[in-house]
Order: C-alpha cells, then structure tokens, then sequence
C-alpha cells in the first residue's frame, strides 16, 4: 500500500493534539517526542514490512501505547493535564482518558483549541503562522523557512518563542472563554495571512506555495466543523481562499514565470475549487455583516465567473473595492481599485485615481506601484514613461520571479518606445 | 547465485537525521521502500527480512548473566535485515548502494551467508 501525500505531516498535528489533552500544554515537548517515536518505529517497521492497511490507526495506536507507559512511569514526578489528574491517577479510568483522547470529535477540538492558542496577542503574527504550521500542520523549522524565504534560525526562534508562550499559559484557549470573539478574528488573520504567504509566496517552487494555500483552506474548514466558529465571516474567508486558490494553477505559465490576471489562461482555473469557494460565499452571506473577507471573495467571486477581461464586470468590481476601501482603508487595495477603474474607464482615468490615493508613499517599496503605472503608461501610448515605470519597479522586486516578470514587462516597453530598425525587404 | 544478508545499522544521530520532520520522515521510508521493491522487481531480494526493535537483553558467559541492550553500542544498532540474491559479493555491494540509510549516516553490512556446497 502507498502512502497518502503528507500523511505524516498530517497525522502529527492530530497526534500532538491527543497527546497535549493527556499530558497539558506545558508538556507539548513531551507529546512531540512521544510522536517522534511513533514515526521512527513505523520508519523501523514499515520500510521493511511495508505500509499497513491503516497506517493512520498503527500510528494511534503506537502513541497511545507510548502515552501509557508515560503516565504510568512519570506520574509521580510530573503533573499532567491538571482537568485530568484525577482520572490518569488511576488504573481503572486511565485507559478510557488515553482512549477518548484519540477520539476524532475531540482531536478536531483540541487541534481548534491548540489554534485558538497559537494566535495569542502577545505574539506577533509571523510567529503565530509559524507556530500554527509548526503545531498544528506538521512542518518542521527548515520547511517553514523556505516556504517564507527566511532563515531556519529566525524560525526556530520564532517556534520556541511561541512554545514558550503557550506552555506558560498552562492551559489551551477554550472557546467559551471571555475574548473568544476576538480570538476568533486573529485566528482568521492568521489563517488569511498563512493562505497569502502561500498566494503570493516569494517562493518560486510552486509546490510549496500550494501546501502553505491547502493547509491555510484545510485549517479555515476545520472552524467551519463547529457552530461557534462557523461564523459567516469564517465562510468568506473560507470562500475568499478558494476563489483564490482556483487560479493558483494559472498564476505561473509554461515557462514557470508569473502570469498576471489579464495573461492567465482561464481554462487551467480549478473549477472544482471556484465551485466550491461560490457555494461558500452563498452560506458566508446569511448575516447582516458584510466583512472584508466577504468583499475580497465577492471581487474574486465576480473574476471567476468572468470568461475574459473583456467581458468581466468592472463596474461591479470597482464597487466592491470602493466598499472595501470604506472598510479597511489601505493603499494597497486603493492600487486594486485603480487599475479597476483603469479597465473600466480607460488608462488614464486609472492613473488619475493612482495619482489620488492618499497615503501613496506607503507604497514606496512596492514594486506592483510602479508596476502598475507601467502598465498604464503603455496602454496609452507612452512607452517611454512606461519603461521608466518598470526599471524602477525592476529595482524593487522582492525575489526573482517578480524580477524576471518585471523584466519582461520592461523588454516589452523598450522595444516599444525604441521599435527595432526593419530589416532589408 | 548466492545469498546474502545485509545487515541495516543505524546510530540515534542517523535516526534522528532520517526522521527530521515528518515530511522527511515520511520521504525516507518511501524511499526505502521504493528501493526495496526494485530490488525484488529484479530478482534480488530473497527475503524482505524483519525489523528489529532497539534493545532486548543479552545473555553472557558462563554465568548467562543477562543485561539490558545492546545498550553499549548504541551507537551502531542493527535495525533490521534482508536477504539478497547476487552473483558474488560484489554485485551484492553494488546492490546495496542505493539503500537510503547510506544517505542519513547509516551503514549497510554485507554478509555472505555460508552455503553447504563445498
């Protein structure tokens, strides 16, 4: 039998959880090892005899095994999860507690719990994508460092920080506590910010780009499992990611360089996936809130059922962003907006609104700023100005595939502004 | 043909190695296994073998004195065997070379297994 992609990966923040509701999230290292070992013995075993029918019950099995001795051994010597004293101290209920643990419905709570925990406002958001991917999604400190293209160290500090954190709190964010709510939206930010570190990842390996989106959509369906996480504005988000994700597959052509949203070839969308994101954002719009996640899965709602760009509905979109805007004021999306109303109105009416956004030098290092007025410019007839744009966004790109689109983009204005002597006849 | 056993050693640094993440975890066995099963493809694998478990107790001497173990040498356990088939040692060696432990700071001990033929 082969293995399922990331079975481990998978399996270990399920294990994790069980384990940290036995053993309490002071001793989350003590559960790590303990899921250690029960890879290294399937490595030992399976290698050799071969993968199990049910390799995810062996797995279980193992570590529940590991779980008893453990508490049997260091009972005397260490505190557990403090709920469970009472029930581990004892023989007779011991097996069930390990038992019950292991059961999906309280793995799928521990796992939201352990997320809820991971988002704690006292770490900064890098931090809590990193320790949520560490914990939650299996990934190790060099696998979370190339897919953000930052330092396994810088990482690794960042995971113990945030270990760190959690077992000084003693206990895991339950959801009937008191800033639940709030909890809950820095548990969409993080989610959104995960999903984005994958979308618009700096990494040119698309693999990684799409594990960081499916563990992000993965993470935000477990909140859609449980009534009190299941809010509309959890179903936007959820909508939004794939929506998103549909066009992942088009974002890099055939020669792996980036595609922009006019160029992408429509047909290599994931119809499955804008499917299901549509059916999403239908379910996220039963309340009285329209949130930014619902606008920005309305946006991509509206590309998705677009055939061209010809034939998409800017006006529709141009209002969407103007809501957005009035929502959550940011120069980035007033950029969106403006090369909307571009497509609807003409090059220069988009440079105009470009020219009017006001907190413009906040996009100083953004090399799509520039980028963006290239574009323009060149719709326009200016290629000249045009070319300007793109070398000094050229001299902004933040990783090579945005260097070599912007590079392209800039050969396109040159050759334009400087067309190529004709040949002899 | 003749038959060989290869022995497969490991320390706690080339399982640590070898397990690193789960992804990589994961990657390594199925890559053991990808070997293995080629090497059957071809022929060669006689006996897919067994696994061993880390420690059991070892009995010395006359006085059978019994330990726990083979603690001492943990720094180079045997984790499993497998017979092969092969024309001579060497192919056997040349045969063992894409085992995956090798990668991850293993060792492959290749042992001819005596035969009653003279």
């Amino acid at each position: 039998m082969d293995l399922s992609e990331h079975l481990f990966r998978r399996e270990s923040g399920r294990l994790v959880a069980a384990l940290v509701r036995i053993f309490g999230v002071h001793n989350l290292a003590l559960a790590e090892d303990v899921v250690q070992d029960a890879f290294c013995r399937a490595l030992d075993v399976w290698k050799i005899r071969g993968v199990p029918d049910n390799p995810s019950a062996w797995l279980m099995t193992v570590a529940k095994r590991r779980a008893l001795d453990v508490v049997r051994r260091e009972r005397t010597a260490r505190t557990f999860a403090p709920e469970l004293t009472r029930w581990l101290e004892s023989e007779w209920t011991l097996a069930p507690v390990v038992d019950e643990s292991f059961t999906s419905a309280v793995i799928r709570d521990e796992q939201l719990r352990m997320m809820f925990s991971c988002c704690h406002p006292s770490l900064p958001e890098e931090a809590q994508i990193a320790l949520i991917l560490n914990v939650l999604c299996g990934f190790g400190a060099s696998e979370v460092a190339t897919a953000f293209l930052t330092s396994r160290a810088a990482v690794e500090k960042r995971i113990t920080r945030g270990k760190k954190a959690l077992a000084n709190a003693e206990r895991l964010f339950d959801l009937s506590d008191d800033d639940f709510g709030a909890r809950l939206a820095s548990v969409r930010a993080a989610l959104y910010l995960l999903f984005n570190e994958g979308y618009h990842s700096a990494s040119s390996e698309t693999a990684v780009r799409a594990e960081l989106c499916d563990e992000a959509i993965r993470l935000t369906s477990m909140l859609l499992e449980t009534e009190a996480t299941a809010e509309p504005a959890t179903f936007a988000l959820a909508a939004l990611m794939c929506l998103h994700a549909a066009r992942l597959p088009a974002r890099l052509d055939a020669h792996g360089d980036l595609s922009s949203l006019p160029d992408q070839d429509r047909s290599r969308w994931n119809r499955a996936l804008i499917d299901r994101g549509l059916a999403l954002l239908e379910q996220a719009s039963c309340g009285s809130v329209a949130t930014a996640y619902h606008l920005e899965a309305a946006i991509a709602a509206v590309h998705a059922g677009s055939p061209s760009i010809a034939s998409t509905n800017w006006d529709a979109i141009v209002e969407l962003y103007d809501r957005l805007l009035k929502l959550t004021p940011s120069p980035v999306v007033a950029l969106n907006r403006a090369v909307a109303v571009a497509q609807r109105d003409g090059p220069d009416a988009g440079l105009a609104a470009i020219r009017a956004i006001p907190d413009a030098d906040r996009l100083r290092d953004y090399p799509f700023y520039p980028a963006a007025i290239g574009e323009l410019e060149l719709r326009r007839g200016d290629a000249a100005s045009a070319a300007r744009a793109f070398a000094a966004a050229v001299g902004l790109a933040r990783n090579p595939l945005e260097r070599r689109f912007l590079e392209r983009r800039l050969r396109t204005a040159e050759t334009t502004s400087h067309p190529a002597p004709a040949g002899p006849a | 043909m003749s038959q060989f056993i290869y022995l497969y050693r490991t320390s706690d640094a080339a399982q640590q190695e070898s397990m690193g993440t789960p992804e990589r975890a994961q990657q390594n066995m199925q890559r053991w296994m990808a070997w293995l099963k080629e090497l059957d493809a071809k022929g060669h694998l006689k006996n897919y073998g067994q696994p061993l478990e880390r420690t059991g107790r070892v009995i010395r001497g006359k006085n059978k004195l019994i330990t726990d173990g083979p603690y001492a040498e943990a720094k180079d356990l045997i984790g499993g065997f497998s017979i092969v088939e092969a024309r001579d040692i060497d192919q056997a060696v040349e045969l063992s070379r894409g085992c995956p432990a090798l990668d991850v700071g293993g060792a492959v001990e290749v042992r001819p297994v005596m035969s009653m033929d003279l």
